[in-house]
């Protein structure tokens, strides 16, 4: 059984490999320039939109190679400030981040008690309820213009997005766990007259662990997807910012380059996640 | 049986309970009994009859559509460090090994203590069913008996005026549930205990109880009697429970009880003769080895 998991991990490897590759070689292919070189171009055009587009020797599209060499370039030198609109894609990710983070760090600090009371009290569950039901599916950008005419800062804006679009897996998944709490465990805090401050730390908080840190581990993810679309709208400083100016620039390699370490970040972000749930599990 | 005027440690007054609105029948209804200091009461039902709700009013986990219980003169009103419960389903928190287990209760008893001596005296009682070495294990790591093992322990540990139990050995399997029985004849008998068990198990009942009380099928349920069991504690051994003179006596009765009479107890007090306040106390055994006349003698020649 041992060496058939291996071999199947083995093989999986092998196969992403290949996948991989494929994608790398027809990408290199497909972005090959034209054997052909184009039709004369405008000198004027040519000024204007960059001397390899202008020449038509070189498509827009990046190779992998170009790709690779890109992301060469930002690694050595990821904390570069050169100007306003030109700083290395660390601190932009670290910008990004810590907006995530403080958002996020609120939205816990909110949703959680909060959650509690939700989910302790069937009166507060039903007299909230409707709020949640009808505010959980606005997608939290449509609350930036209210939040820039109201904050007027474009960073606590994104912030507050940021917050917003955090709460609700999280408050939701407190409250269930919260609530379901198995019943007999509350009956032992009962008879052993555990006061309620002490019920509610000692028994019910660990009890409902999993169910609230799976709620962050959505809540996270959520706000690693949101905070990119937040930036491109605000500006600024941000890796958002950072595509949407390299969109600009036409810098195609670039934003390759932000999408994987977008990625990566959310998975570290998401793998972070998942071992403090599993310190909290517990088998029953 | 005159009822003294002073009461017993626990004393069960006129206890009813409905579900839903007060048109619906009652599951039981003007129940009556007393638990003295230091004794061990049984009580036999079928299931449905509402032992369980009965105990979790004695535990003040739940209340009573009528009636009280009073307990050392005073009328519970809630759950209390003085009524330890053994649940059924053990109920440890999962997230805590055993000794957690032990000194969450041990702390909760007497919140002054230091870490130190709640662990010590944690430790006493983890001694005391015979689980050392187990301290460290979550309750994922236990076999059910040794679940149940720390159920007891904690409920002990702070403890209590009287133990609750409800069915606390039936998940348990035939080997297992007798050591346990062995074990809580000990403890009880070392610490002098006052006990209050649910079960349906006709064996345990004799094995450890002092009373039996024997309970109806519901709805509206009553005691029907209480059976005394007149074999002496310290006669009382799992592996020659069945060669004591006394012994066919009592379990043909409870027995006989949960077969028959149980359902048709109705039209057997039909003449009008049951008091619930003043419950008939009978002693089968005592009539196998000293048998009124018109009884066959019923012994055993083993």
């Amino acid at each position: 059984m041992e060496t058939l998991k291996k071999s199947l991990g083995l093989r999986a490897a092998l196969l992403s490999f290949l996948i991989f590759a494929a994608i790398v070689g027809l990408w290199q292919i497909a972005a090959q320039p034209p054997a052909a070189s184009g039709p004369a171009v405008d000198p004027e055009y040519a000024k204007l939109v960059g001397a390899a587009a202008a020449t038509g020797a070189k498509s827009a599209m990046p190779t992998p190679a170009d790709i690779g060499a890109t992301i060469w370039k930002h690694m050595l030198d990821p904390f570069y400030v050169k100007g306003t609109n030109d700083k290395g894609i660390g601190i932009q990710l670290a910008y990004s981040l810590g907006r995530v983070l403080l958002g996020f760090g609120l939205a816990a600090l909110f949703a959680v008690p909060l959650g509690f009371l939700i989910g302790m009290s069937p009166l507060v569950y039903r007299a909230l309820d409707p709020f949640i039901q009808i505010l959980k599916p606005v997608s939290p950008l449509a609350w930036m213009p209210l939040a820039l005419y109201t904050i007027k800062d474009s960073a606590i804006s994104s912030i507050f997005v940021i917050f917003i679009c955090s709460v609700w897996p999280m408050l939701i998944n407190t409250a269930f766990g919260v609530a379901s709490v198995r019943r007999e465990w509350l009956n032992v805090a009962r008879t052993l007259e555990v006061g309620p401050f002490r019920t509610a730390f000692k028994v019910i908080l660990p009890a409902a662990a999993p169910t609230i840190m799976t709620g962050m581990r959505i809540s996270i993810g959520i706000a690693w997807l949101v905070i990119v679309a937040a930036e491109m709208l605000v500006g600024g400083t941000g890796i958002g910012y950072f595509v949407w100016n390299e969109w600009n620039n036409l810098s195609i390699a670039n934003i390759v380059t932000a999408i994987l370490l977008i990625g990566v970040v959310g998975l570290l972000l998401d793998q972070g996640l998942a071992r403090l749930t599993k310190l909290v599990t517990y088998p029953e | 049986m005159d009822r003294p005027l002073q009461r017993p440690l626990i004393s069960v007054e006129g206890l009813a309970r409905r579900f839903g609105d007060s048109n619906q029948p009652a599951v039981f209804e003007n129940i009556w009994f007393g638990i003295d200091r230091g004794e061990f009461v049984c009580l036999i039902g079928h299931s449905g009859c509402g032992k369980t709700t009965i105990l979790n009013v004695l535990a003040g986990l739940d209340q009573p559509s009528d009636g009280a219980v009073i307990v050392d003169n005073r009328e519970i009103d809630g759950p209390s460090l003085d009524r330890a419960v053994i649940f059924q389903g053990h109920a440890l928190l999962p997230w805590l090994s055993v000794m957690g287990n032990i000194a969450f209760a041990v702390s909760s008893r007497w919140p002054s203590w230091d870490r130190s001596k709640v662990a010590d005296h944690a430790r006493k009682f983890i001694e005391l069913v015979g689980l050392k070495g187990a301290e460290a294990k979550k309750p994922s790591q236990l076999s059910g008996g040794m679940k149940q093992r720390v159920g007891i322990a904690r409920a002990l540990s702070i403890q209590p005026k009287m133990l609750l139990m409800d069915e606390p050995f039936s998940a348990l399997d035939a080997l297992t549930r007798g050591m346990l029985q062995d074990e809580v004849l000990r403890i009880c008998a070392d610490t002098n205990q006052t006990v209050f068990m649910i079960t349906h198990d006709v064996d345990e009942a004799i094995l450890l109880a002092d009373k039996i009380v024997l309970m109806t099928n519901g709805p509206g349920a009553k005691i029907a009697e209480i059976v005394v069991n007149t074999m002496p504690r310290n006669e009382r051994h799992r592996n020659d429970l069945h060669r004591h003179p006394q012994y066919y006596a009592i379990r043909n009765h409870l027995v006989e009880f949960l077969v028959n009479r149980s359902k048709a107890f109705d039209q057997e007090i039909a003449d009008g003769s049951y008091d619930p306040r003043r419950l008939k106390l009978v002693k089968p055994g005592l009539a196998a080895v000293n048998p009124p006349a018109e009884v066959v003698p019923l012994r055993q020649t083993h």
